[in-house]
């Protein structure tokens, strides 16, 4: 009878595995089938074509969204990071579990309000749709992720190592950095790969702050493309070569944050597996 | 008062509500080993948690009366208890190297960020305390290794050369052979005996065979008192207290 129940209980969970994994694999299985055959040394490298005709590319918005995620990550991942530190080590009090509690609130927070937000504040006030305007967004819209992860990272380091370190006469400060955040390293990078992750494909904040645009990169304060853009607009339009594109431009999302993912993750990857030997 | 390295006066203790420590007074002599043994939450690692400003680290903990470092009151005002943490070293129960650092950025941890940069002087400090520490021979190929891929007894001793590195005066031992084999005990014991050379060693332990081994002067604590201090041979062959006699013969404890 046991047996039969720890052989139901693996079942059981096989069978919840598989039927998670089906809606992923479907829906990478369609991007992978219907976005194929849009790429071609020209979609990856030209911007678009006349509007309402075939041909043209994305390069635009495929620059669009590596701008707009190196700035978004710019000012999110300091204020993200230190905000973390902050409330691991130091935020064992009211004003702690203030800011804690209004970051979880900013978490669930719907990414429309944030770009209505930015809107207000900045592209009102700017006169114009901008690309500065579309990082901000994205960045309000990772900070509260990068700084829970990294608070969760960092509590979860033993405090005996933190001990370790102030035992040998160092710094408080320099003991969070140099010895407890890096042993945290690990997640800490899992949560930034998260965030950025999460608003690589946001869609309605950039709507109302970038806009979108037929062109390249021209300046902070003017409008730029965006992946999502791409896709949104093309999957409206009522051209097959439109709707095609748009396959195409999802799938080069999807491999574009694969590949950064792999990326930062080679780069990053200390010699020693943080926490790992910890056990 | 004149020649103890370390001396504790009316040290009292407390995490909370809970009075660990009562009015503690030892002197504990220079290239000496003092053991402090007594049964579990006596209050052992919280006194020598004291004598380096560890106990304070501790949420709720504090602490009360005076400990003499060289004549000078670590808990006076305007001490910097970072400074008194580099004079006075530490090794804790389990060994806990830094995870994601080799052999040598743990043992040059406490020089590199404490801003020491110079290559020849980290590379002279790693070997120095390695050897102190008896791990140079084992490890002296294999420097660039992740110190937690040590077995149990190098990853203490590790600690050992970590905590030698910054050139403590004296070195707080809590319990540090409480999870290594037999072996690896008699190794951390030799150490232990040889380092009084140069260092003050007190060391925590709640074995007190190996107290009698490798300490010249015992304390036995109880429910945060100092039942008896003295030598460490008279202690265990005269001991002048009843409560001493009766844990030492294994009585309750």
């Amino acid at each position: 009878m046991r047996r039969f129940q720890d052989k139901l209980a693996y079942g059981l969970g096989a069978l919840c595995v598989g039927v998670a994994i089906v809606p992923l694999a479907s829906i990478l299985f369609e991007v992978v089938r219907n976005g194929v055959s849009a790429l071609s040394p020209q979609f990856l490298t030209s911007p678009p074509g006349v509007f309402g005709q075939a041909g043209g590319g994305i390069a635009n918005a495929i620059q669009g969204t590596a701008i707009l995620l190196a700035l978004a990550s710019a000012m999110a991942v300091p204020f993200g990071l230190l905000s973390g530190v902050y409330l691991a080590e130091f935020g064992d009090n009211k004003y702690g579990r203030t800011v804690r509690f209004l970051n979880d609130v900013l978490t669930e927070f719907p990414s429309i309000v944030i770009g209505i937000l930015v809107y207000s504040i900045i592209v009102l006030a700017m006169r114009g749709f901008s690309t500065i305007a579309g990082a901000v967004a994205l960045a309000i819209i990772m900070l509260p992720i990068i700084t829970r992860t990294t608070e969760e990272s960092i509590k979860i380091v033993p405090s005996s190592i933190r001990d370790a370190a102030m035992a040998l006469g160092i710094r408080r400060w320099r003991a969070t950095i140099s010895v407890v955040l890096s042993t945290a390293r690990s997640g800490v990078i899992t949560g930034i790969l998260l965030a950025i992750a999460r608003v690589s494909g946001e869609t309605a904040p950039l709507l109302l702050t970038v806009l979108g645009s037929q062109f390249f990169f021209n300046g902070l304060s003017q409008p730029i493309a965006a992946l999502p853009l791409t896709i949104y607009r093309d999957a409206n339009l009522p051209y097959a070569f439109a709707r095609q594109q748009g396959w195409g431009a999802a799938l080069v999302l999807i491999l574009m944050v694969l590949g950064l993912n792999i990326g930062v993750r080679l780069a990053t990857r200390g010699r020693y597996n943080s926490l790992r030997s910890r056990v | 008062m004149e020649d103890f390295k370390i001396q504790t006066q009316k040290l009292n203790a407390w995490f909370g509500n809970n009075h660990a420590l009562k009015d503690i007074s030892l002197g504990i002599r220079q290239n000496q080993v003092t053991a402090i043994i007594g049964p579990s939450g006596c209050g052992k690692s919280t006194l020598i948690r004291c004598l380096n400003r560890m106990h304070e680290l501790v949420p709720g903990a504090r602490s009360s009366g005076s400990v003499l470092l060289d004549g000078a009151n670590i808990y006076s005002r305007g001490i910097d208890p970072v400074t008194v943490r580099r004079r006075v070293g530490m090794v804790f129960q389990k060994a806990n190297p830094f995870p994601t650092m080799s052999v040598y950025d743990n043992v040059a941890a406490g020089l590199k960020l404490n801003g020491v940069r110079n290559p020849d002087t980290l590379d002279e400090a790693v070997k120095r305390s390695l050897e102190q520490a008896f791990l140079w021979d084992e490890v002296r190929d294999d420097l660039d290794n992740s110190g937690a891929s040590l077995s149990g007894g190098q990853q203490q001793r590790l600690c050992i050369a970590r905590a030698l590195a910054v050139e403590p005066e004296a070195i707080l031992m809590d319990e540090p052979c409480s999870a290594l084999d037999p072996i690896a005990t008699a190794k951390i014991e030799q150490l232990i005996t040889n380092l009084k050379e140069k260092y003050t060693v007190v060391i925590v332990t709640h074995n007190m065979q190996q107290a009698a081994r490798v300490s010249d002067v015992t304390a036995f604590l109880y429910l945060g008192q100092l039942i008896e201090y003295g030598g460490t041979t008279s202690l265990f062959e005269n001991p002048k207290e009843e409560l001493t006699e009766r844990y030492l013969t294994g009585k309750f404890g």
